[in-house]
């Protein structure tokens, strides 16, 4: 589902149509929020934004996994993972759109 | 951290910028993508991650109190993967 992918260049367009800064400055721009937040999780620092969701680190120990196609075990070592938790409100606000607003419709035909 | 200490230390690092522009910045790239996946599109941002739409399909679920069957209806879920640099650079 979903027929398009949403990248940098299409945040930076929203900054200069929202902001009035020219593209250069709105695309450094957003560069400096993204950097900002990922080294607030790196540090192991979550970050909450508030009506979208929290980005929260977690630490995993070893386990045992195992190679799929082998059967083999393969120790998978202790490490760090980042987990988005979307809040309520993205939810709902993705839910209304193509449930309740986009009956019928498959929001990937667009 | 939460939204309004992104929007302070972006500010204290830029000076040039009014604290009142920095937090239309913020806003505006996390509407720019919550309306992305409002359409059921992907957002790819190389290098931190990208989110996506998932869809629950309707299904008969159980209320493991009861026992008792109930109806849960299709939804939506935004799911997010995290990108290989940030992956690696958790773990180094």
């Amino acid at each position: 589902m979903g027929g398009k992918t949403v990248t940098r260049a299409d945040l930076c367009e929203a900054v200069y149509r929202k902001v009035g800064l020219s593209r250069t400055e709105s695309a450094q721009l957003v560069e400096v929020v993204l950097d900002e937040i990922s080294d607030c999780i790196i540090r192991g620092e979550p970050v909450k934004l508030s009506s979208f969701g929290s980005f929260i680190v977690r630490s995993k120990s070893e386990r045992v996994g195992r190679n799929p196609k082998t059967g083999e075990e393969v120790p998978i070592s202790p490490r760090r993972v980042m987990v988005f938790k979307p809040s309520n409100v993205l939810k709902d606000k993705i839910n209304s759109a193509l449930i309740d607003g986009g009956q019928g419709t498959n929001p990937g035909d667009d | 951290m939460i939204k309004s200490e992104l929007v302070q230390r972006i500010s204290e690092q830029n000076p040039h910028l009014y604290q009142r522009d920095v937090e239309h910045i913020v806003n505006a790239i996390l509407d720019a993508i919550t309306e992305a996946l409002a359409r059921g599109d992907r957002v790819e941002l190389r290098g931190f991650g990208a989110f996506s739409v998932k869809n629950r399909p309707a299904r008969v679920g159980r209320n493991p109190r009861t026992g008792s069957r109930v109806e849960v209806t299709e939804k939506y879920v935004p799911f997010f993967k995290t990108g290989k640099e940030m992956r690696e650079r958790l773990n180094n």
